[in-house]
C-alpha cells in the first residue's frame, strides 16, 4: 500500500503530541504541590545536593575547558582581523546567550536526569510508587514537586558557575597562553555584555530546567506502561529515551526562547 | 485489645477488570468477611494480584462495585476515598520498601506524613512495630541491606504502623524458605490475635500457608470464583481442578497444550557440543 | 555527622552559585541594585539612523549615562531621545549633543559638549542637536560630486 508510510508518519506524530501534551500535564500535577508542606523543603535540599551540589565540580571542569577552547578558537579566528581586542566579548558572549545554558543542561541531564529516571523507574517496577499511594501519600508530591523546585533553583546556579569558570578559561588561553592584554579582556567584556544577554541565560537555564525535571521525572513514572521492555529492561528504556529525549527538547526550546529574546 | 470496633467487609458486586483491553476477572461477586483471614488463591496469572489492585483502589473496575463496609469505594468523593485508604495497610510482594529511606524512616513515614506526633512518640511506635515483626535491631539500616523476607516483614510492619482495620497482603510467603514461611504465617496469625476485629486478605498460591491461617478461602479460575467458603469446605470439594490445586498434581495433558518430541539425533549432537559425552 | 556534610555541601555550592551569579548581573549586566538615579533630558535629531536604547552617552569621552527610549516626533519630520545621565553630571541650556560613531563601523553614540549658559533642568530639552553623520551619503557625495 501507498498509504503505509503516510499512516506511520501519521501515527508517529499524534504519539508525539499525545506525549507531550502528557508531559505537561505531568509538569503541572508536579508544579502543585511545590509548596503544598514544609516537609517539602527537607526533600528540596536533599535534590539541591545529589543534582546541584553533585554536579558543581562536573560543570565547574567543562566550563572551564569551554571557556579555554573558546579563547584559543576566538584568538585565531579574530587575529586574523586584527582585533583580538574584542576577544573577551566573543567568549562571554559566546558562553552567556548560547553555551553556558545549554551545555550545563546537557551535562546535568546527563548525570542527574538519567539517575532520575532510572530511580523513579525502580521504584515504580518494585511498587514503591503504588505503595506511596496506597500510603495516602502523594506520588507527585513526594517525588516529582521537591525535584522540580530544585532544579528551578540549581539550574541557574549551575550555568551561572559554568559562564563565570568559562570566562576564567577563555582568560588563561587568551591572556596568560596567547598574550592578550588582560585590560583590554575584561573590558571588552564589560562593555558588550548588556543585562538582557545575562537575563537571557537566566531564562534560558529556567526553562531547560523544567524541560530536564519533566521529561526524566515523567519517562521513570511511567517505566511500567512501556512497550519495549518489562522490568529492569523497561527502566534502562526508560533512562535511554529520558536523555535523548531531554536533550533533543532542550535544543528545540533553545531555539525558540533565543528567537524570541533576539 | 480492641483498637477499632467497627468490623470491615470488603464485598465485590459484578466486578469485572483487567489491564488495558485485557479482562482477567469476569463479573465476580463475593463477600471477604470482616475480622478473618481471607486467602485468594489461584494459578499463575489468574488475576489474583488484578483483585488486590482493585480492593487497595490503584486501578478501577472496568465494572461493578468494590463495597468496603458497604460503601462503593471508587464512587466515594476524593477526601473520603482518601480517608478509607488510611485504613488499609498493604503489603507487597517484596515489601515495596523506599529505598531511598532507612527501614526505621520507612515505617514512619506513614506517621510523618499524617500526623503531628512527637518525634520521641514516632520513634516509640516504629520499635514497637518493627519489634512486632522481629527487626528491632534493623532500625538504621537500608532496605538493600535486608534480606527478601526481613524485608518483607518490614512491609508488614510499615503497613500495620498506623492500626489500620483491613490488611492486604500480596503473596506474604512467596519466595521465602520454609522457615521464613512459617514465621509469616505465625506472625498474621499474631496479628489475628492481637487485633480481632482486623480484615485480612492474602493474596497466595502457597497451599501449605492457607492450611495454616485461613478462615476463609476464595479460589480463582478462569476469570471466575470457581470456590468460596472455609477451609474445611475446600478440603472436602470434589471439583477435580480444586483437587489437583490441593494435591499440587501437575496438568492433565489436553489442558498442557501441544507437546513436541525431541528427535535422539538432535540430543546426541547438543551433547557432543556440550561434551557431555 | 551525614546530615550536617550534606547541609555543608549545599551551603557551599549555593554560596559559589549566587557569588556568580552576582557576578554576572551586577558586574556584567550592570544592574542597578536600588532604582536607578540620575535625572533624565531630550533632544530632538533630524535623524537618529543606526542609534539603539541602551546606547552610551559621553562627556569628553567619559561615559555618564545611557539612551532609555527613542520616539518619533508628532510632526514626524525628527527623533526624539530621551537619555539618563549621572546626577553628577550638570548641563548647560547650550550644550550641543552629537550622535558619532566609535571607530569607522562600530556602534553609534551620543556625545554631548558642554557650553558656557545656564545650567538646564532635569526633564529638560537639549535644543541643539548634530544628527548622525550617514557615511554612504557622505561617500556617494564626494564620488558623485556635490561636495563644496
Amino acid at each position: 500500500m501507498v498509504t503505509v508510510p503516510v499512516v506511520a508518519v501519521g501515527r508517529a506524530s499524534l504519539a508525539f503530541v499525545g506525549e507531550m501534551g502528557a508531559m505537561l500535564i505531568f509538569l503541572l500535577l508536579g508544579m502543585r504541590h511545590m509548596c503544598s508542606s514544609t516537609k517539602q523543603l527537607q526533600r528540596v535540599l536533599r535534590q539541591v545536593h545529589v543534582i546541584g551540589a553533585g554536579s558543581f565540580f562536573l560543570i565547574a571542569l567543562i566550563g572551564l575547558f569551554t571557556g579555554m577552547v573558546l579563547g584559543l578558537q576566538g584568538y585565531y579566528t579574530l587575529t586574523r582581523y586584527g582585533s583580538v581586542g574584542m576577544l573577551g566579548s566573543a567568549v562571554a558572549l559566546t558562553l552567556i546567550r548560547e553555551l553556558g545554558p545549554v551545555l550545563t543542561a546537557i551535562m546535568v541531564t546527563g548525570r542527574a536526569g538519567s539517575a532520575m529516571a532510572a530511580e523513579i523507574g525502580v521504584m515504580r517496577i518494585s511498587d514503591q510508587i503504588d505503595a506511596l499511594e496506597v500510603m495516602d501519600i502523594n506520588p507527585y508530591a513526594y517525588l516529582v514537586s521537591p525535584r522540580i523546585t530544585a532544579c528551578l533553583f540549581v539550574f541557574p546556579l549551575l550555568t551561572a558557575v559554568f559562564n563565570v569558570v568559562g570566562i576564567l578559561g577563555g582568560y588563561l588561553t587568551g591572556v596568560q597562553l596567547l598574550g592578550v592584554n588582560q585590560g583590554v579582556y575584561f573590558y571588552s567584556i564589560e562593555s558588550s555584555v548588556v543585562f538582557a544577554d545575562v537575563a537571557g541565560t537566566f531564562i534560558k537555564s529556567v526553562f531547560f530546567a523544567l524541560t530536564v525535571v519533566t521529561v526524566c521525572c515523567y519517562k521513570g513514572f511511567f517505566a511500567n506502561l512501556r512497550q519495549d521492555g518489562m522490568g529492569p529492561a523497561a527502566v534502562g528504556n526508560a533512562t535511554t529515551s529520558a536523555v535523548v529525549l531531554s536533550c533533543v527538547l532542550l535544543l528545540l526550546v533553545d531555539y525558540v526562547i533565543t528567537s524570541v529574546l533576539l | 485489645m480492641t483498637i477499632t470496633t467497627q468490623v470491615w467487609d470488603i464485598a465485590l458486586e459484578g466486578l469485572t477488570a483487567g489491564y488495558g483491553p485485557k479482562v482477567v476477572l469476569e463479573n465476580i461477586s463475593t463477600v471477604l468477611p470482616g475480622g478473618k483471614i481471607s486467602m485468594v488463591l489461584g494459578g499463575s496469572g489468574c488475576g489474583k494480584s488484578t483483585l488486590l489492585r482493585q480492593i487497595i483502589g490503584l486501578s478501577a473496575p472496568m465494572e461493578g462495585k468494590v463495597l468496603l463496609g458497604g460503601n462503593d469505594f471508587f464512587a466515594m468523593k476524593d477526601a473520603e476515598f482518601r480517608r478509607m485508604r488510611r485504613r488499609m495497610g498493604v503489603l507487597f510482594q517484596d515489601g515495596a520498601l523506599l529505598g531511598s529511606l532507612t527501614v526505621g524512616e520507612n515505617i514512619a513515614l506513614p506517621l510523618r506524613e499524617h500526623t503531628h506526633l512527637k518525634e520521641a512518640e514516632v520513634q516509640e511506635i516504629v520499635l514497637h512495630k518493627l519489634s512486632l515483626v522481629g527487626l528491632a535491631h534493623t532500625t538504621a539500616l537500608y532496605p538493600s541491606q535486608l534480606s527478601g523476607g526481613m524485608r518483607k516483614r518490614a512491609g508488614l510492619a510499615r503497613a500495620l504502623v498506623t492500626d489500620p482495620p483491613i490488611l492486604l497482603c500480596d503473596e506474604p510467603t512467596s519466595g521465602l524458605d520454609p522457615i521464613s514461611a512459617a514465621q509469616m504465617d505465625a506472625l498474621l496469625l499474631e496479628m489475628r490475635e492481637r487485633f480481632p476485629s482486623m480484615t485480612i486478605v492474602c493474596v497466595s498460591h502457597d497451599m501449605e500457608s492457607v492450611k495454616a491461617i485461613a478462615d476463609h478461602v476464595l479460589v480463582l479460575h478462569e476469570k471466575q470464583v470457581i470456590f468460596q467458603g472455609s477451609l474445611h469446605n475446600l478440603q472436602e470439594t470434589t471439583k477435580p481442578y480444586l483437587l489437583q490445586f490441593l494435591a499440587r498434581a501437575p496438568m492433565r495433558e489436553e489442558e498442557q497444550g501441544a507437546s513436541y518430541p525431541l528427535s535422539e539425533a538432535t540430543r546426541a549432537h547438543m551433547h557432543r557440543e556440550l561434551e557431555l559425552q | 555527622m551525614k546530615k550536617y556534610s550534606l547541609e555543608l555541601q549545599v551551603g557551599l555550592f549555593v554560596l559559589v552559585g549566587f557569588l556568580c551569579l552576582g557576578y554576572l548581573t551586577i558586574k556584567l549586566g550592570k544592574m542597578e541594585l536600588f532604582a536607578s538615579h540620575g535625572h533624565t533630558f531630550e533632544a530632538d535629531f533630524s535623524s537618529v539612523s543606526g542609534l539603539r536604547p541602551g546606547a552610551g552617552v559621553e562627556i569628553c569621552g567619559v561615559s555618564v549615562g545611557k539612551v532609555t527610549s527613542i520616539s518619533l516626533l508628532p510632526e514626524e519630520n525628527g527623533a526624539r531621545i530621551t537619555m539618563n545621565l549621572n546626577e553628577t553630571v550638570h548641563i548647560t541650556d547650550d550644550t550641543i549633543a552629537s550622535i558619532k560613531t566609535s571607530g569607522i563601523i562600530g556602534d553609534k553614540y551620543v556625545s554631548l559638549s558642554i557650553g558656557g549658559g545656564s545650567a538646564l533642568a532635569a526633564g529638560g530639552r537639549i535644543s541643539e542637536t548634530e544628527a548622525s553623520i550617514d557615511l554612504e551619503s557622505l561617500i556617494s557625495k564626494y564620488v558623485f560630486g556635490g561636495v563644496k
